[in-house]
């Protein structure tokens, strides 16, 4: 399990792009084929469910790294790229959901939204600081800023991931349950970081 | 190699909830009804219950026209947060509501208090009330309500100049209702309305559905349905009417006083803090592009309740 070879890691790979993509194809099949899956509000269905998708892909994402460290399972590094990108691709469903149901495209109602509803702010925001990193995914531009730089762009998941779970928190009417759980997931998982990087200050002050 | 292994079968797969939680009043009554049986004994006309079909119904002119609803959508599609928050909880945990025997109790500031049991509400003369809900959240729905006016119940108990507001209290089964034990609202669910508002032709205590007594999801046996304010201020289920001299404290105003006021009149002009009230979205379709009516399009008949009031500080 420690090492795939590459043949694996390239089937494991396509097995997670078909799996990531069944929630948007439960969707598509609940628009067209059976409406019943979708219930009555068939617009807010697809709005939470893409919303909770972009959630749980971005906690996934963040889950690689410490994972990788936890089980020294070298090989699920490479699916992290994938992961991260479903999780922007379910965010712009998601908003673009909530631009055509709830706003029928009516710009101007978005952005007072933007400005006047803080729930939507972050939302917003996380959408925004999305953007370069799925815009610098590509190995080519990873090469092009170099790997210091690459990585301190990416950094930015740090403040997304926050971000994302706000947004959701702010929105919920009264039960705080779910919200709260992924709180939780995110703060085990920005939690390991901040004690790896104590663990590494104490064990070596190293040669650089 | 793959081995298929067949999921476990949960318990709720096999028994209905609400079954499940009236297993020992089921096995009590199919209990009776065997020494009844062998005791030659009939059991009489069985009480009318959720689902069982209404008499004949008048219609009125209060009725929008607009296309219903369907029956399906109306009770798949609830927020009765004792059962739950997800709005597919009641439809599924609903059925566990102990309807039987239900009584309302009216009293306060009434010169004749009083307790109705449901069998006296259904001898009211009902009418067919064909109402748009919109709900705070920003949907709405056309819904067929079968009731009769609030203000025939004030007629029997008499109110007395004290009486300025009506508290309206909803069921609170902790046996029943699995959401209770989550302290979301204030349980029980209350709810308010000023006098004058109570008193409209428009308010009802609905007991039916299309053709039908109510279902447990949409608040049987008894519940309230004012039509131009927000859904929520329609409370199900009600266990106890008062007329009182002060303002009631409601639910969700305790709850959140910022965004949900004591009125909670439909109106497209003040916005909920989080999201617009200006359109809606009329299940069940996808799109929120129906512009919302002030009282939702009720105004006409209630627009004179509110004359002189500041409706952007009174939400």
């Amino acid at each position: 399990m420690r090492r795939l070879s590459e043949r694996a890691i390239g089937a494991v790979k396509v097995c997670l792009f078909l799996v990531a993509l069944a929630p948007l194809a439960r969707l598509l099949l609940g628009v067209f084929v059976f409406p019943e899956w979708l219930g009555a509000n068939p617009a807010e269905y697809i709005t939470r469910s893409t919303g909770d998708w972009a959630l749980r892909f971005l906690l996934i994402t963040l889950a690689v790294t410490p994972l990788r460290k936890l089980s020294g399972w070298v090989w699920i590094a490479r699916l992290r790229r994938m992961l991260g990108l479903y999780a922007f691709f379910y965010v712009v469903v998601h908003f673009a959901s909530y631009v055509s149901f709830d706003h029928v495209f009516d710009v101007r109602a978005i952005l007072q939204d933007v400005v006047k509803r803080p729930f939507i702010t972050v939302g917003f925001l996380s959408l925004v600081l999305l953007l370069p990193l799925a815009a610098t995914s590509t190995h080519g531009m990873v090469r092009r800023l170099g790997a210091q730089r690459w990585n301190g762009l990416h950094r930015l998941v740090y403040v997304i991931g926050p971000l994302a779970v706000l947004h959701f928190w702010w929105m919920v009417k009264r039960d705080l349950t779910e919200p709260i759980i992924y709180a939780l997931v995110l703060a085990v998982l920005l939690g390991y970081r901040v004690q790896e990087k104590w663990r590494q200050a104490r064990v070596a002050r190293p040669v650089r | 190699m793959l081995i298929k292994r067949p999921g476990d079968i949960k318990p709720s797969e096999i028994t209905p909830q609400g079954i499940y939680a009236r297993r020992r009043e089921l096995i009590k009554s199919a209990g009776l009804l065997a020494v009844a049986g062998v005791a030659g004994i009939g059991t009489g006309p069985a009480t009318a219950q959720t689902g069982a079909k209404l008499p004949a119904i008048r219609k009125s002119s209060l009725s929008t026209t607009e296309k219903p609803n369907s029956f399906k959508d109306i009770t798949s599609y609830n927020n009765y947060y004792e059962f739950g928050t997800d709005k597919s909880d009641p439809a599924e945990n609903a059925r566990a509501l102990k309807v039987r025997p239900w009584s309302v109790v009216v009293e306060g500031e009434v010169k004749k208090p009083r307790a109705f049991g449901i069998e006296d509400l259904l001898k009211f003369s009902l009418e067919e009330r064909i109402y748009r809900m919109r709900c705070v959240e920003a949907w709405s729905m056309v819904i067929p309500w079968v009731g009769f006016e609030f203000n025939q119940i004030a007629k029997q108990v008499e109110p007395t100049s004290k009486a300025k507001f009506v508290e309206f209290v909803t069921a609170y089964q902790t046996d029943t209702m699995n959401g209770v034990r989550m302290p979301i609202l204030n349980w029980p669910y209350t709810e308010g309305l000023r006098i004058d508002e109570a008193m409209h032709p428009l308010t009802i205590l609905s007991v039916g559905l299309y053709d039908q007594m109510l279902p447990n999801q949409s608040g049987a046996p008894v519940r309230l349905v004012v039509p131009w304010k927000y859904g929520f201020k329609s409370g199900k289920s009600i266990v106890r009417i008062r007329f009182v001299e002060k303002q009631p404290k409601t639910a969700w105003e305790s709850a959140a006083p910022q965004e949900y006021g004591f009125y909670s009149n439909v109106n497209p002009d003040v916005d909920h803090p989080r999201w617009s009230q200006k359109t809606e979205k009329r299940l069940p379709s996808f799109f929120a592009n129906r512009k919302t009516e002030m009282f939702n399009g009720y105004a006409d008949q209630v627009a004179s309740l509110y004359a002189g009031m500041d409706l952007k500080k009174l939400y």
